[in-house]
């Protein structure tokens, strides 16, 4: 018998399957795949109107280079810039003062479940919306300008960073949390000396990243009228100076990318 | 002071040391008691061992003591006062004074280990000195000496979670020997550790509060490291309490009274 001969056949007059067909997933692809095709058809995605579209993009791309540098420009991108960093700062400063007690509320290992219900509530409100939208409501509430962007980008961060906060420290171990309860320590002591060795690490991870994403969600609200370098963006666009929307395209891209760069430094150096 | 002659303390501190428990149920769904009308006297020294099958209610005897599980009925009278009906506060003081050794060691893994020592000093203090890490020059002085007596000096400044298993229970007795406490009390201590680490771990507990005359109540697994160190042994089966004596007096019977069958003890 060599050694690779087949398995024995199974004696047994029934064969199990090991792998039974799964039909409810099978007729739902199916569905779902004809209802793409429907949906195209009724939206006119067709071919020719695709190809129609490229030669309009590359027009526009062409009006775009060279990258417009002259100095009153560079002066409206600085000015834009300065405004949009500003209010990512404000803004993840602000959402991390608001979260840090609200994620410790909405913890359900550590806070009565009232508060911790209500907590949650809150939370689920400010995650509701995308920043944009949020943006549009504090533009029609307290006006154009960086505030209705900060306002809107710290509702943003308070749904992220107080959720995140919650979860880890619901995630943490419980161990040393009773062995302080058990030497007589008070509740802020235990949080101290228990809860924050375990979880600050990850807090500064999740406000690191939202910084980051700050950075980049400024630069949307600003489109919809919450100030900095969105607003400069989108007049570039209006008065049709694509070559200065280059330039500020450019610019936001590298403002990012830095920002990734110092959000995962900050991370590595508190791990 | 010789520790192998420590002075005795008098008898009307033993007396004020003295845990009466009365009358003592538990459930943690209505109508299933682990503890069922346990009622105990322990004076105020030596070393209590509790022995008996897994989920008889052990752990939940002692963690009844300093309130981590709340009886469901039942007094627990220690210092004059009753600590099943204590809150807030009250309770907190109450808790000082009872060290807690953990089978799991429960340190905080990313503080290092004389943090972890002073943790025990954390019912005392307010904490914004917790916080900044402002513990009294005499409690660090304390927490030194406490980890030369379990032989840790060494690593003092080492983060808890680079120690092996029986450094890390050297800690927690460290910890509860760092309360300066009426009454130690230790749950499964020795069950994560190998066999000659547990053997040192009872020693040092043994040891340790001997000769500061602090009373142990410890709940343990090995019969044998019950026998060897304990002054009284309870056997608990079912939620109540089946066997209790000096450990001389504890005879095969008992122990198939306590673990049932008689298979395992040939």
């Amino acid at each position: 018998m060599s050694e690779f001969a087949p398995a024995p056949t199974p004696t047994r007059t029934t064969r199990r399957d090991a792998f039974p067909p799964n039909w409810p997933f099978r007729i739902g692809l199916l569905l779902l795949a004809l209802y793409v095709v429907y949906a195209s058809s009724i939206l006119d995605l067709t071919w020719p109107r695709f190809l129609l579209g490229l030669e309009h993009g590359q027009r526009f791309l062409g009006r775009m280079f060279p990258p417009n540098v002259a100095p009153d420009k560079l002066k409206l991108l600085y000015d834009g810039m300065l405004e949009s960093l500003q209010i990512a700062i404000l803004a993840s400063v602000a959402g991390t003062l608001i979260s840090l007690p609200l994620g410790f509320a909405s913890a359900r290992n550590l806070s009565p479940a009232p508060l911790a219900w209500a907590a949650r509530l809150i939370i689920v409100i400010c995650r509701t919306f995308h920043p944009v939208i949020v943006a549009i409501l504090f533009v029609k509430a307290v006006g154009f300008g960086a505030l209705a962007g900060v306002l809107a980008l710290t509702v943003a961060s308070v749904g992220f960073i107080s959720k995140l906060i919650g979860e880890s420290i619901e995630e943490m171990s419980m161990k040393p949390v009773e062995a302080l309860r058990a030497t007589g320590a008070s509740f802020l002591s235990v949080v101290v000396m228990a809860v924050m060795p375990q979880v600050l690490p990850r807090f500064i991870g999740f406000i690191a990243y939202e910084l980051d994403s700050n950075l980049r969600n400024s630069a949307l609200v600003g489109i919809v009228g919450g100030g900095g370098i969105g607003a400069t963006l989108f007049t570039a666009f209006q008065r049709f100076d694509y070559d200065f929307v280059l330039t500020i395209v450019l610019t936001v891209i590298v403002l990012v990318m830095i920002g990734e760069i110092i959000s995962g430094a900050m991370r590595k150096l508190f791990q | 002071m010789d520790a192998s002659a420590p002075i005795k303390s008098s008898a009307a501190e033993d007396g004020a040391r003295t845990l009466h428990i009365r009358h003592l149920f538990k459930e943690y769904r209505a109508g299933q008691p682990v503890l069922r009308d346990v009622s105990l006297t322990i004076e105020g020294r030596g070393l209590t061992a509790i022995i008996g099958p897994s989920g008889t209610g052990k752990s939940t005897l002692v963690r009844c003591i300093n309130r981590l599980v709340d009886p469901t009925s039942g007094e627990i009278i220690f210092r004059g006062q009753n600590l099943a009906g204590l809150r807030g506060r009250e309770l907190r003081h109450a808790r000082r004074r009872i060290g807690m050794v953990f089978q799991e060691y429960n340190l905080v893994e990313r503080l290092t280990v004389i943090e972890n020592v002073l943790c025990g000093r954390l019912g005392y203090l307010p904490v914004w000195r917790a916080w900044l890490r402002r513990f009294p020059p005499a409690d660090i002085a304390r927490a030194f000496d406490l980890l030369d007596a379990v032989g840790l000096s060494a690593h003092a400044t080492q983060r808890a979670d680079q120690l092996s298993g029986g450094q890390r229970q050297r800690v927690g007795i460290a910890r509860a020997l760092m309360q300066e406490p009426d009454l130690l009390l230790a749950d499964e201590p020795t069950s994560s550790l190998d066999p000659k680490t547990s053997v040192e771990i009872m020693e040092l507990i043994a040891r340790r509060a001997g000769e500061r005359d602090i009373p142990v109540i410890v709940n343990i697994h090995n019969v044998d490291l019950a026998k060897r160190y304990a002054d009284r042994i309870i056997g608990m089966a079912r939620g109540t309490v089946v066997f209790d004596g000096p450990p001389q007096a504890l005879e095969h019977s008992h122990l198939i009274d306590i673990y049932g069958g008689e298979g395992w003890l040939e």
